[in-house]
């Protein structure tokens, strides 16, 4: 991630400065140095583990007291379960409680990867598009499943608004229609593209930052800004982090209304 | 660590190990994280749903109900500190009729006693009065019997002096007359 300045940027042969941002997402694997298979042990296993070690910590360990009085961790759990279980009433229905757990999971993991990795040499599994997107593309095959299921053929009259002139009804249908196959598509690439831009940038950033053992004139202008600039990206990182979560949530919860309540 | 190994490992990564272009889009890659995605959130799915989740709620619910019962409490409390106010109340007000009803039993009481004790005294008062006027009446005529005397012996003397002999009789008679007119 982001502070791995030595890392990150390397001084060339050259004693130039070496941008390499994209290095951070690269999966690599954990045990020796063999190619990357299906089931390999990666860097993307470990931050995944951890990422459900934490979610363990938080919501299992912290509430094992069960306590009437909750402490800060129990507080943290009742209110991460009280967040997401708000939004899943509130926006998809009473009636959309029996999915509240894979809602809560993807919240919790999401949410989870997003912080870890923004601490320093972490691997954020989130900022890869293979993982949101098959993330958005269960939710938009569950949502369309769950729509036909419930409502058979009725489920289409999400694409066709009866509260529309008649004559505006396909040409309508048709711009529906598009737009919810783009539902994964923009699901996904809302998350990790936030998640990776950010770290990109914070990467970028920190190349800069060792400038002065360069160049003493120009380093003394561009290694605190670049240190200033990299803490005030952080700031936003730590923000996005939560939004970006939020918002895949929400997203979430938005089309399970849509699948369960068609008719608008 | 060798360029050739590299290339061979992944088209994605440049001879010195480093990215080509987005890592993201290495279709290498992705068949791993779908892989250890689906792992993931299987595990994720099943410590929430068997046990994070239905504890939490269990919690909640606990604590909910604690509040309600504490409220039910609270308010049978207040119904019963009520009550208790009532009885309070009503107690008070029976003292005070019961002490109103004491101090005119008290008050009749000791007006009676007063009256009798008005009435003894001013039959007392009354024989005493009666005995007065009685000694009065008996010290009067026991001074008019000595004016009386007195008045003879006046008189006698009286006459005598005049150098009349006058025989005590006949004064008495005269002083008599006189006292009687």
């Amino acid at each position: 991630m982001a502070t791995e300045a030595a890392q990150g940027a390397e001084h060339g042969a050259g004693g130039g400065l070496v941008f390499h941002p994209m290095d951070q997402f690269l999966v690599k694997p954990l045990f020796g140095d063999g190619p990357v298979g299906t089931f390999t042990v990666t860097n993307v296993t470990l931050w995944m583990a951890l990422s459900v070690l934490c979610i363990v910590g938080l919501l299992v360990l912290s509430s094992s007291g069960r306590a009437t009085v909750p402490g800060r961790m129990q507080s943290i759990a009742e209110l991460a379960y009280g967040f997401v279980r708000k939004m899943v009433e509130d926006v998809a229905g009473k009636d959309a409680m029996p999915y509240f757990p894979y809602v809560m999971t993807i919240f919790m993991f999401i949410v989870v990867s997003n912080f870890l990795g923004l601490l320093p040499l972490a691997f954020t599994t989130t900022s890869h598009i293979a993982v949101t997107a098959f993330m958005a593309i269960v939710v938009f095959v569950a949502v369309t499943v769950i729509g036909f299921v419930k409502h058979g053929v009725g489920f289409l009259g999400l694409f066709w608004i009866t509260s529309a002139p008649l004559p505006l009804r396909p040409v309508l249908a048709l711009i529906e229609v598009i737009s919810y196959f783009v539902r994964p598509v923009s699901h996904s690439i809302r998350l990790a593209g936030n998640m990776m831009a950010g770290h990109a940038v914070i990467k970028v950033f920190a190349a800069f930052a060792p400038l002065i053992t360069i160049s003493v004139g120009v380093g003394l202008l561009a290694t605190p800004l670049s240190i200033l600039a990299i803490s005030a990206i952080y700031a936003l990182e730590v923000l996005v982090a939560f939004i970006q979560a939020y918002v895949f949530t929400i997203l979430t919860c938005v089309y399970l209304r849509d699948a369960l309540h068609p008719s608008h | 660590m060798a360029t050739e190994t590299h290339q061979t490992l992944s088209a994605c990564l440049t001879p010195e190990g480093g990215a080509v272009g987005m890592p993201q889009l290495c279709p290498d890659w992705m068949g791993n994280q779908i892989f250890w995605l689906i792992v993931t959130l299987v595990v994720i799915f099943f410590i929430l749903s068997r046990v994070a989740l239905p504890r939490i709620a269990a919690i909640l619910a606990d604590r909910q109900g604690t509040i309600t019962n504490d409220l039910a409490t609270a308010e049978d409390l207040k119904a019963k500190a009520a009550q208790a106010e009532e009885a309070y109340e009503k107690a008070l007000a029976d003292a005070r009729a019961e002490a109103q009803s004491i101090v005119a039993a008290t008050k009749a009481e000791i007006k009676a006693e007063l009256d009798d004790a008005t009435a003894q005294a001013d039959a007392r008062i009354a024989a005493q009065a009666a005995e007065g006027e009685k000694k009065i009446a008996e010290i009067r005529a026991s001074a008019l019997e000595s004016v009386k005397e007195v008045a003879e012996a006046t008189a006698q003397e009286l006459v005598a002096v005049m150098g009349i002999e006058a025989d005590a009789r006949t004064i008495g008679a005269a002083v008599g007359t006189r006292l009687k007119g």
